[in-house]
């Protein structure tokens, strides 16, 4: 639509006296238009059903369609998988296979490993029309030199056989990263240097997809998960493709034995130095994550405050402890104290009562002395031992306050035989309603 | 369409012309080229003919074959019948195959499709789902891929019925129609289509010149889009009139031997048929052309060579059909021979050299006459529509179904044309020249961009944009004869190509619309002119020098 008709033809110029505004004038109209149908057929016709549905004008299709096609067309660049060769590769020897990089011959460099065999076939495919020996003839070229295109054959064909490309991948050079040196992580972008090497790393991994390396905010399980997994790195690297070529004639078995065993030890060797580069990769690397110093520190720091309050609760149990032990021995002192107290008042209590009672006795025996053992005269010594082994009895028989009562009545009764009798007698007949004392016990009274 | 090519996975689109006496298959390869597929016997032009014996379905040539020994059997040209009732169809190509019945409201054949004795009734649809089947097997099978979807030719006078019932028969046979397109118009995108070909505004005539008919068309080409300005149709004419031209003559010949009339018999008929068909198409190559035929009649052999010029004299009438059918079309468009930029010619047909040399003689020197005989690059005229058919299922295939659907909706195609040229009229000195930009017919909208020489010592120059009338200027008397006239011109009917006439287009400037003035143009530049036309007619128009960053903007 956008073809410009060049008509050679020179255009007339302006007459004098010529003006309008702006330069334009308007002087007609078109002529109606006739209705008809387009035929829905042809790209053209999809252009203008593309504008009419969506109601565009030329210019913004023509900018839709062709930011489309920038976008195809730089989908196809990345998809582009042809690289000029260099010149030296050209001029290589096919039988020296195992030293060509294979990814170069077939113009792969971008991608290396992680070329699909998708894209191997494409760019083999590219590469042998390109170099065919045929084509070769074909152009002109009496060169009969078709070794580079035996170099693509081979390249094929240890690229899309697995087990060859890993062979080959184990000891691809060119697609190992270099690990940083300390200077220049210490300037910083840690993570910006080691993460390609990483990746590169990573291809050897039989697990697959392989944890990534993170940035400052992964959180400790990721670190942890990504050291942990580098540690305890399952590589399928192997060294074959350095093999040393064995020998194939039947002549000299030993000779042949003994390549394959070198080769053998060869390999074991290698692969013992590749797992210690790799730990010891892994060692420097985990030396300069910042991150790992911050979780440790993080977790001192959690350490310390944990320490802290343990601390703080041992203290504060003991303090209770010592507490509860002063108000125990506390209580001990006063309930003894006060159980002393009680005891020296009982004492007391009892030596007056003691006292009182002996008093008492001492006025029960006086009383009957005071009436003279109730003998009219100078009373015989049996009748004064008749009424003192009653007075005794009676005394036996009788308890403290009733005695002090008693010795009150016999007080009040002085020297009144009678009345001492009497108060005797009542208190023998009480005793004997008590049941203290037999009728008859107390004879004289 | 939409920007979104999202489609329906798992389609896989081929073009397919779907004629009544062959059809073509035809993809798009690798390459990005339109490629004819030939079925698993190598032709490229499979007969539309399917023929059953002893419950085996032939296909193909082998069921063309068939016409000779088990023509009850045999059903051919159907394709027409598709879509009608038994009234309005013409039997008369099928004489010599199964005869149509009346079925319902369609049309059915009664043939032994079977191992069972008894003849079955299968209507014409089921016929042509069963020709698609094969056809679809058949580019399966090529392909190595699952053929899924399809875009079909048909002709212009298709009707709406016709178009449902195509589409029932290739949905049943497991195809997805995504479209049916106008044979002319998959012609002209054949062409078109080409690397070498530019986009450029053209009138084209393309006459299908088919097996049992004949059809032209009159195509507006304007920036890629095609409109169809008019239609002729003639369903008399075809290869088979040419056909019958050889049988005619053979069987003259053959008379004179043996005083018999191999045309009496139904199986002599046959026989003369496909050998005088197969003689027609070597003439198309050759100038000799051989027949022979085992027992044509009465158990006689007979074998005759015909050359062609006997050939191209004894059909000069029914050549002068043809021509006259491209000329009637052209009248009915309302146009001129002088108009017509190019003339396709597709369709079997048109093979026949002379057909198209008398085209050359009608048109203007300028006209291409796209035709083997006339034009070296031309494409195999039978293989146009099938090709055109596949191109358009390569841009479509991608669409979600109602995607398409809208895309084809009237209220897409149906545009308003320019009625008049619109131009730049440029007066150099006396002279008034009008310089058409875009031309009448223009789907709208529509954008043209122009480049103009300016004076040779620079200055302001002036623009007047104008609308133009192309007229037809004869001048006459000429002392002597421009070209040579074949011996048929007295076959035209036309009175306006007489012999001492020139005739030229002319144009004349019909009424203004804008003026525009570029100032300070430097000396040996040019100025860019760009038009744009609104579907309300409303014009926008831009001048400015190239390299330049003042435009000169103006709207209407």
């Amino acid at each position: 639509m956008t073809t410009v008709q060049v008509v050679n033809v020179s255009l007339p110029a302006l007459s004098e006296g010529w003006s309008a505004e702006k330069d334009f004038k308007a002087v007609g109209t078109l002529s109606g238009a006739t209705q008809r149908n387009l035929e829905p057929v042809g790209p053209h016709f999809l252009a203008h059903a593309r504008r009419k549905r969506h109601q565009r004008t030329f210019s913004e299709d023509e900018r839709i369609q062709a930011q489309q096609n920038v976008k195809k067309t730089e989908e196809e660049e990345d998809d582009d998988i042809s690289e000029d060769e260099d010149p030296m590769m050209l001029s290589r020897d096919a039988k020296d296979w195992k030293s060509q990089d294979h990814y170069a011959v077939l113009g792969l460099t971008k991608y290396r490993w992680r070329a699909t065999p998708e894209q191997i076939k494409r760019a083999h495919r590219k590469k042998v029309l390109r170099h065919h020996p045929d084509k070769k003839a074909a152009m002109g070229d009496r060169d009969e030199n078709d070794s580079f295109f035996k170099c693509i054959q081979k390249a094929n064909e240890v690229l899309l056989d697995a087990t060859k490309r890993r062979q080959f991948d184990s000891v691809d050079e060119a697609a190992d990263v270099d690990p940083p040196s300390k200077k220049e992580v210490a300037k910083g972008n840690f993570f910006k240097l080691w993460r390609p090497v990483f990746e590169s790393e990573g291809r050897f991994s039989k697990i697959q997809p392989v944890p990534k390396l993170g940035d400052d905010n992964s959180s400790f399980e990721e670190v942890d998960n990504f050291y942990n997994f580098w540690y305890n790195f399952d590589s399928w690297r192997t060294f074959e493709y350095l093999d040393e070529d064995v020998p194939d004639d039947n002549e000299n078995r030993d000779q042949k034995r003994h390549v394959e065993k070198k080769n053998a030890n060869a390999r074991r060797k290698r692969k013992t130095e590749d797992i210690a580069r790799l730990r010891h990769l892994v060692d420097d690397c985990a030396a300069q994550d910042e991150r790992i110093k911050k979780f440790r520190k993080a977790a001192r720091a959690d350490k310390d405050k944990k320490r802290l309050e343990k601390e703080a609760e041992a203290k504060r149990l003991v303090e209770e402890k010592e507490k509860a032990r002063l108000e125990e021995e506390q209580r001990k002192k006063d309930a003894e104290e006060a159980a002393k107290a009680e005891r020296e008042k009982n004492k007391k209590a009892k030596e007056a009562a003691k006292n009182a009672t002996k008093k008492n006795k001492r006025v029960l025996k006086g009383s009957v002395k005071e009436v003279n053992y109730f003998a009219d005269g100078e009373a015989s010594a049996s009748q004064v031992d008749s009424v003192l082994t009653d007075v005794d009895l009676v005394i036996s028989k009788i308890d403290a306050e009733e005695l002090a009562g008693l010795a009150e009545r016999l007080t009040a009764a002085g020297k009144d035989a009678a009345a001492v009798k009497n108060a005797y007698a009542e208190e023998v007949k009480r005793l004997v309603g008590a049941g203290k004392l037999k009728e008859g016990e107390a004879k004289n009274f | 369409m939409s920007d979104e090519t999202n489609g329906a996975p798992g389609r896989f689109a081929i073009g397919i012309s779907f004629g009544n006496t062959s059809s073509s298959i035809a993809r798009i390869n690798p390459e990005g080229k339109p490629e004819v597929i030939a079925n698993e016997e190598g032709d490229r032009q499979i007969p539309s003919v399917l023929s059953y014996i002893d419950g085996e379905e032939y296909h193909g040539t082998q069921a063309k074959a068939q016409l000779v020994r088990n023509s009850k059997n045999t059903v051919a040209y159907f394709r027409d019948y598709l879509g009608k009732d038994f009234k309005s169809i013409d039997a008369t190509p099928c004489h010599n195959s199964a005869h149509p019945q009346p079925h319902e409201s369609t049309v059915a054949f009664s043939i032994v499709d079977s191992t069972n004795e008894a003849p079955s009734t299968v209507t014409v649809s089921e016929i042509a789902t069963r020709h698609l089947r094969r056809l679809k097997q058949s580019a399966s099978d090529y392909l190595g891929k699952e053929v899924n979807a399809a875009v079909i030719t048909v002709p212009t006078d298709f009707s709406d019925a016709q178009r449902e019932a195509l589409i029932a028969s290739a949905n049943a046979a497991g195809l997805e129609v995504l479209q049916l397109i106008h044979e002319p118009v998959a012609a002209a995108l054949a062409y078109d289509a080409r690397p070498e070909a530019t986009v450029t505004d053209k009138l084209v005539v393309v006459a299908d010149l088919g097996g049992t008919r004949s059809d032209a068309a009159v195509l507006a080409c304007r920036g890629g889009m095609y409109s169809i300005l008019a239609t002729a149709h003639d369903y008399e004419l075809g290869g088979s009139s040419l056909d019958k031209i050889i049988i005619d003559h053979f069987a003259k010949e053959f008379i004179k031997k043996h005083k018999t009339d191999p045309r009496e018999d139904a199986r002599g008929l046959a026989k003369l048929k496909l050998e005088g068909e197969a003689s027609r198409k070597t003439l198309s190559l050759g100038t000799n052309a051989s027949l022979s035929i085992e027992s044509l009649a009465d158990g006689i052999d007979f074998g005759s060579t015909v050359n062609r010029t006997r050939f191209e004299l004894l059909s000069g009438k029914v050549f002068a059909q043809f021509t006259g059918l491209i000329e009637q079309v052209i009248q009915k468009a309302g146009l001129d021979v002088l108009d017509i930029d190019e003339v396709i010619f597709s369709g079997g047909a048109s093979h026949t050299p002379k057909i198209a040399q008398l085209a050359r003689n009608i048109f203007s020197e300028k006209t291409n006459i796209l035709a083997p005989s006339t034009f070296a690059s031309a494409i195999n005229p039978s293989e146009l529509a099938p090709r055109g058919a596949a191109i358009q299922a390569s841009l479509i295939q991608e669409f979600d179904k109602e995607d398409i659907e809208q895309s084809i909706h009237p209220m897409v195609t149906a545009t308003p044309h320019l009625k008049n040229a619109i131009g730049v009229e440029i007066t150099s000195g006396e002279a008034i020249e009008f310089k058409p930009l875009l031309n009448a017919e223009t789907a709208l909208p529509a954008r043209r961009l122009a480049q103009y020489s300016a004076p040779k010592d620079g200055g302001d120059v002036l623009i007047r944009v104008c609308e133009g009338v192309r007229e037809i200027k004869v001048t006459k008397p000429e002392p002597k004869p421009k070209e040579e006239k074949p011996e048929d011109d007295s076959d035209f009917d036309s009175d306006e190509d007489e012999e001492e006439e020139t005739r030229e287009i002319v144009w004349k400037t019909e009424k203004p619309i804008a003026e525009l003035a570029v100032k300070g143009v430097k000396a040996g530049s040019k100025v860019e002119l760009m038009v744009h036309v609104n579907t309300d007619l409303g014009l926008q128009i831009t001048a400015r020098e190239v390299g330049g960053q003042n435009a000169v903007r103006g709207a209407i």
